[in-house]
């Protein structure tokens, strides 16, 4: 009797590890924790994009009452290029003005993917050396912060947008706090 | 057209892989010799097509056929030809369909070679590979084809990921996968044994090359793999527990375990069960490691391909493979009746006190590897446990086996005396403890680990010799005798020997090379000079050059110890011109204590460069001792006794051709 339940355990087991499998696959694996959430976005102030026009953008232009988006994106990053249309709707819209933040680009090479693909943000800051990315706690390029009025972080996307993440997550998000 | 024919090839796979799995199974139980002779030429006709599958893609590489998405994703014009040939299985689509060609590859070389095997076993062997096999090609039909088309076609592709432009990733992924697939062997043998309900020494012998060569390429792949991580990711390390290593190294522990059971149900008729569900756990190991990489269950910088929906019919496929093969253990498991008794203290004993702590070590590896899925699952939000977990569960684990590992080969069968052969082994004991002294007089404030690494390594080595020298009667029979013993050691007793002495020597140098590691990172000027463990690495600047498809930054470092010049180390920072990707190539020079190391990195403003400089000891003897371990198991795959038995004509190679086609 024992030993017949030493042969079935190893079945049990992995049952017990699909169930696990089964559960993990329904969680998105694209959600990494982020220690900012809920914490105020942290002091920076970033100038324009050498060469390019605007004058850039501070921590306080995140602190105005409005909810604002901020996009972390640079010209050698692929998946940015295929993010860049949703990126685009989101400005668009209009319900909330969407920064950029150019992670660790060249600004000639920057400027030449903005005149490409056109520049849909309210405002661009360059981030040549990447320090404030790493204040904002940034893991890789793509990723897309939305900030409420009172400059808190309340979401943050990791990875391109699509329409689906836009519909269902970055949306419903802008329009919870902008009431 | 190229690309609809292979599609069209994986179609026809399919259609055949269905027959293979259910005629031959049906025949066999019934009885049908003529339903069972299904099953030859059908695994003969999946390699073909698959053959003809894989020659399409690498076509449409090679002439960068960009009206195809595959092609696209992962490659470019300027891309040299070696990586646009790798570029085939650089990606998800690729990969998989490689490793579903090396699994009819193995499914062919049973038909071909299996001519002596039981009809039966045989028949149903196959049926259960194409059972594999169908799983797969519906996998890649459904969700991964990667021959589709693309619409307009893009004018030039995205490039393969710079990291993986190397040569040694270029041979990593196909190395890895005969290892993987290679189990599949062991796996389809078990079930066919469980469905038979026989396990004998023939069955064992049968099982034993597929295994060891499964081994062999396992063991390279992951090496390669380690290699490849220590030169290119430019951090020094060579093994990081990252879920991608682990999923390799998990059915790496398993299979050693595997290889050694088999031993003993070939020459003891026993622990036929336990044999049996190592078989299914190795090979559903390498499946896990493919589902764990491939569904983006978990993060890892490896990953390349990250997608749910693949996630969803994966885990079907092991849900089926793994549950199905374990109930099926469950059912008939029993009825295995082991004959060979055996005391505790006998080789037996030391073989099977090896395997527990090997699963263990697998089952924790596995634990730390899912544990942040496990957590995620139950709402504690995504963590990953790093090498701290893995460092103080898998060292503890390895000291004792390591240390009966010099024990156990001495040992008699059935049953033996403990205290004789303790006896015997009190020159590695003195061995070990002169290795232990000596190393910590020399490296005095290393970590106490380091010294014991040391000491388990001129153990196992020392005792290794021992059982040698002892076999041959060394020194107790006439020095020719000796000698003609030696000579006529059996090939597989030279393996165990060989593999043994590898791994000590490995041991040794991961010893050295995770205890005494300087490192020194720093921003310096062109002429300073940074003293790294008695080197003096003088910076000479920089000058940049063209690659074939990338930008070159080349810092230069003089290194001298005590004046004297020792070597000029090239530090390459390269930057892709399709993705802008940087990749390092770290300037390394292997000496025999061990290798000087010399990252570049970015440029500061007061025109300084970042760089990381290392003396990483004794890291040649990991490599050369692993290169022994796989040369070791090649040599046991050669064999006589793989032979024995296997009709003329096949003779010379009948167990390894299949490995080496």
């Amino acid at each position: 009797m024992q030993s017949r339940f030493l042969y079935i355990l190893p079945v049990l087991v992995f049952l017990v590890m699909a169930i696990y499998f089964a559960v993990g696959l329904t969680k998105d694996p694209k959600i990494l924790p982020s220690a900012l959430i809920d914490k105020p976005v942290p002091e920076f102030s970033l100038p324009a994009i050498e060469g390019g026009y605007g004058k850039g953008f501070t921590s306080e232009d995140l602190k105005k009452g409005k909810v604002s988006v901020l996009n972390v994106f640079a010209s050698w990053c692929i998946p940015c290029r295929a993010e860049h249309p949703f990126i685009t709707r989101l400005a668009e819209m209009k319900i909330a003005p969407v920064y950029g933040l150019n992670y660790k680009d060249k600004a000639a090479e920057a400027l030449r993917w903005l005149k490409e693909l056109g520049d849909p943000y309210f405002a661009i800051g360059a981030d040549t050396k990447g320090r404030v990315g790493i204040d904002w706690g940034v893991y890789g390029v793509p990723e897309t912060f939305i900030i409420d009025g009172r400059g808190k972080i309340r979401y943050k996307h990791v990875g391109p947008l699509n329409q689906e993440a836009l519909d269902e997550k970055i949306l419903p998000v802008i329009r919870k706090l902008s009431k | 057209m190229t690309a609809e024919i292979g599609h069209f090839a994986l179609i026809l796979a399919l259609l055949v892989a269905v027959v293979q799995a259910t005629v031959p199974l049906i025949g066999a139980h019934k009885g049908r010799q003529a339903w069972m002779a299904v099953a030859r030429p059908a695994a003969i006709t999946q390699f073909g097509l698959l053959a003809v599958a894989f020659g399409c893609l690498m076509q449409l590489y090679i002439t960068s056929d960009f009206s195809v998405l595959n092609v696209v994703m992962n490659s470019h014009t300027d891309k040299p030809l070696l990586y646009k040939i790798a570029g085939v299985w650089g990606n998800h689509e690729g990969s998989l369909l490689l490793w579903v060609l090396i699994l009819s590859l193995f499914g062919s070389a049973v038909a071909v070679f299996g001519a002596n095997l039981p009809p039966g076993l045989r028949a149903r062997a196959l049926a259960v590979q194409a059972m594999i096999a169908v799983g797969f090609y519906l996998f890649m039909l459904l969700t991964s084809n990667p021959f589709e088309r693309v619409f307009p076609v893009p004018i030039n592709g995205r490039d393969l990921n710079p990291l993986l432009q190397d040569p040694g990733l270029a041979i990593h992924p196909p190395m890895l996968y005969l290892g993987y697939v290679g189990f599949s062997m062991a796996f389809s043998f078990a079930i066919a044994a469980l469905i038979e309900g026989r396990v004998d020494a023939a069955w064992a012998r049968w099982v034993r090359p597929w295994t060891l060569a499964a081994w062999c390429f396992l063991t390279g792949g992951i090496a390669l793999g380690s290699w490849w991580a220590y030169y290119e990711l430019g951090w020094g390390g060579w093994w990081f527990w990252d879920p991608v290593e682990n999923a390799s190294f998990m059915p790496w522990l398993a299979g050693t375990a595997l290889l050694h059971s088999s031993t003993v149900v070939e020459k003891r008729d026993t622990l036929k069960g336990w044999t049996i569900l190592l078989a299914i756990i190795a090979f559903s190991l390498s499946l896990l490691g493919t589902f764990l990489v491939r569904s983006g269950v978990l993060t890892s910088v490896h990953a390349f391909a990250t997608d749910p929906a693949r996630g969803v019919f994966i885990l079907g496929l092991l849900i089926v493979v793994i549950g199905g093969s374990l109930a099926l253990f469950a059912w008939r498991g029993p009825a295995l009746v082991s004959t060979g008794l055996f005391k505790p203290v006998s080789r037996e004993g030391a073989l099977l006190f090896n395997n527990l702590v090997l699963a263990t070590a697998a089952a924790a590896v596995l634990l730390g590897t899912l544990y942040p899925l496990l957590l995620d699952a139950i709402g504690g939000g995504k963590v990953s446990v790093g090498p701290p977990f893995f460092n103080t569960v898998f060292i503890p684990l390895m000291i004792p086996m390591i240390i009966a590992m010099a024990i156990g080969p001495i040992l008699s069968w059935k049953r033996a005396d403990l205290m004789t052969a303790v006896n015997k082994l009190w020159l590695a004991l003195l061995a070990a403890l002169v290795a232990m002294a000596v190393v910590s007089v020399l490296r005095s404030e290393g970590p106490l680990l380091g010294i014991i690494g040391i000491g388990l390594a001129a153990w196992l080595g020392a005792g290794t010799l021992i059982e040698l020298t002892g076999r041959i009667r060394l020194f107790r029979a006439p020095l020719g005798e000796s000698l003609g013993r030696l000579r006529g050691m059996p090939r597989a007793a030279w393996g165990m020997t060989l593999g043994h002495l590898g791994l000590a020597i490995a041991i040794a140098g991961m010893t050295g090379a995770g205890a005494w590691k300087v490192e020194s990172i720093q921003s310096m000027k062109p002429g300073e000079t940074v003293q790294v463990a008695g080197y003096d690495f003088a910076f000479e600047g920089v000058k940049s050059s063209q690659g074939p498809n990338y930008s070159i930054v080349e810092g230069t470092f003089n290194v001298t110890q005590n004046g004297k010049p020792v070597v000029t180390l090239n530090a390459e920072k390269r930057v892709y011109n399709v993705s802008s990707r940087p990749t390092t190539e770290a300037g390394i020079h292997t000496m025999f204590t061990g290798d000087l190391y010399a990252v570049i990195g970015d440029e500061e403003d007061n025109g300084g460069y970042v760089t990381r400089l290392y003396f990483n000891p004794l890291v040649v003897w990991m490599w050369a001792g692993v290169l022994l371990m796989m040369f070791a198991g090649t040599l046991s795959l050669t064999d006589r006794r793989h032979r024995v038995g296997a009709p003329k004509k096949h003779q010379p190679s009948a167990a390894t051709a299949p490995a080496g086609a």
